[in-house]
């Protein structure tokens, strides 16, 4: 009950922030109608839309990082958090609160992107259906991850780490612009050693119906999920006890 | 009846003990004023009463819960109104209210007629499907000790209630304290003089972590000596009482 007071207090507060809105739902589709349009005139495999549209669901999931944390930061900032500790809210409130609602952000996300990608040419099947479902275990990541931030950082700096720094580390070492393999090296091995690049891969094998290698990017996953959970728990909890 | 008793209460914070064993009563329906300049130990005192931060010695019972070993008791009957307004931004006034409610886990049915009692005594009407977060100063601190209320609380714990509030908005939040149901006991810090005069039963001034001086307004004034009640605290504060 006071979980699901909290969780749909910080659901109303993550949509009806008109920003979020554009950022999470407009800016991966402008990117999906731009790079279709650079496809549509100078074809490269990686912009094709069963590879792009993939690979964009995920990198929106970054943003969902930078709403958890920023809505945490802000109710630690503004005291309101303190309140709340001064009410008989337990400490799985607070954090299955915080988590809850941004998986059907991450979900509706997604099925925006999957939506204009069929009118982009992508073939509406099951392998698309599983995509997105799996945008559901997929996002626990980067949901922890925004928590650990929020619990961990103040708002200015949640907008630098998490709006810029981890937008770009998402970018670059996901191969969602450009193949990791014609780069090569130490920028390859420190790719795969990451998250990024095998969700997106994850991704991608599921609308391909080819996913010879999930296991080992759910592996992956699912041990950086994990570990994220860990950490952001801890470091909620330790703020939490120490104020 | 006592509503709070403080036995040697101590907080220290690396070399800086910001409570020094810290004893005080308070009495059931009492506003009690806790006063000090700033770092003497006023907030840790309201933190640890309100289960915010445990203290490294001594306890403190609430209506006879103690804030050590009784905490989850101790904030089903407490209420707190932080020093920042900490509202939901980008909630209304009803939302705001309706999800402190659910933090409580009233039924939609106390939900409704919690809501409307406090949009009523608070006079939120004209503002109550805002933002909160849109709102001036003067009426997020009118939410902020609403939300405060909404757990029925039998111990009121406000921090600086009107800082930063012009002198009419000050005064219409005086009327709202002063109107608080006589059986909760409120525990109000504040800089402003004219405010604990204007508001508070009984006033502790703090220092350096410990309480120097106790009483009425007038008791305060014939310890010190003096005629005004800023005379008076100044005096106590910087050890010239007569």
């Amino acid at each position: 009950m006071r979980m699901l007071a909290f969780s749909n207090r910080n659901l109303k507060e993550i949509v009806r922030d008109p920003l979020t809105v554009a950022f999470s739902l407009g800016f991966p589709l402008v990117l999906l109608l731009l790079l279709s349009a650079i496809q549509a005139n100078i074809p490269v495999p990686m912009f094709e839309i069963e590879t792009l549209a993939p690979g964009m669901c995920i990198f929106g999931l970054t943003f969902m990082t930078l709403f958890s944390a920023t809505l945490i930061a802000r109710d630690r900032e503004t005291s309101f958090l303190r309140r709340l500790y001064t009410t008989p809210m337990r400490a799985g409130d607070f954090i299955c609160g915080y988590m809850l609602p941004i998986i059907p952000i991450s979900v509706g996300q997604s099925a925006v992107c999957y939506a204009a990608a069929f009118a982009l040419g992508l073939k509406p099947d099951l392998g698309v259906l599983w995509s997105l479902l799996s945008i559901v275990p997929v996002s626990l990541f980067f949901i922890a991850l925004g928590l650990l931030c929020g619990s961990l950082l103040t708002v200015k700096q949640v907008g630098g780490i998490c709006g810029a720094l981890l937008t770009n580390l998402a970018a670059w070492l996901s191969g969602i612009w450009f193949d990791l393999e014609l780069v090569g090296g130490a920028f390859r091995d420190i790719a795969y050693a990451l998250p990024f690049v095998h969700a997106v891969e994850l991704e991608r094998g599921l609308v391909s119906g080819s996913g010879t290698e999930a296991l080992l990017h759910v592996g992956v996953l699912a041990g950086y999920t994990v570990l994220a959970i860990a950490l952001a728990v801890a470091a909620f909890l330790r703020k939490m006890h120490r104020e | 009846m006592e509503a709070i008793r403080i036995e040697k209460l101590t907080k220290r914070y690396g070399t800086l003990t910001a409570v020094s064993e810290l004893e005080l009563s308070i009495h059931g329906g009492e506003t009690f004023g806790l006063l000090g300049v700033n770092g003497a130990g006023k907030t840790t005192t309201v933190k640890m009463l309100s289960c915010l931060t445990r203290p490294d010695s001594g306890d403190a019972y609430l209506n006879g819960k103690s804030i050590v070993s009784e905490s989850a008791e101790v904030k089903s009957i407490i209420g707190v109104s932080p020093q920042e307004t900490a509202v939901a931004p980008n909630l209304s006034v009803r939302e705001n209210l309706e999800f402190m409610c659910g933090v409580f886990g009233f039924s939609k049915d106390k939900t409704r007629s919690k809501t409307e009692e406090l949009i009523v005594s608070f006079d939120l009407g004209s503002v109550a499907d805002r933002k909160a977060g849109k709102l001036s100063g003067g009426w997020q601190r009118r939410l902020s000790i609403a939300l405060a209320l909404v757990g029925e609380p039998e111990i009121l714990f406000l921090d600086e209630p009107t800082l930063g509030l012009d002198v009419i908005a000050r005064s219409e939040l005086h009327d709202f304290i002063r109107s608080l149901p006589e059986e909760v006991t409120v525990v109000l810090t504040t800089h402003y003089m004219e405010e604990a005069e204007a508001l508070c039963d009984r006033i502790g001034i703090m220092k350096e972590g410990r309480l120097i001086a106790l009483g009425t307004v007038p008791e305060l004034c014939a310890l010190a000596g003096k005629d005004g009640f800023e005379a008076a605290f100044v005096a106590l504060v910087k050890g010239e009482k007569q």
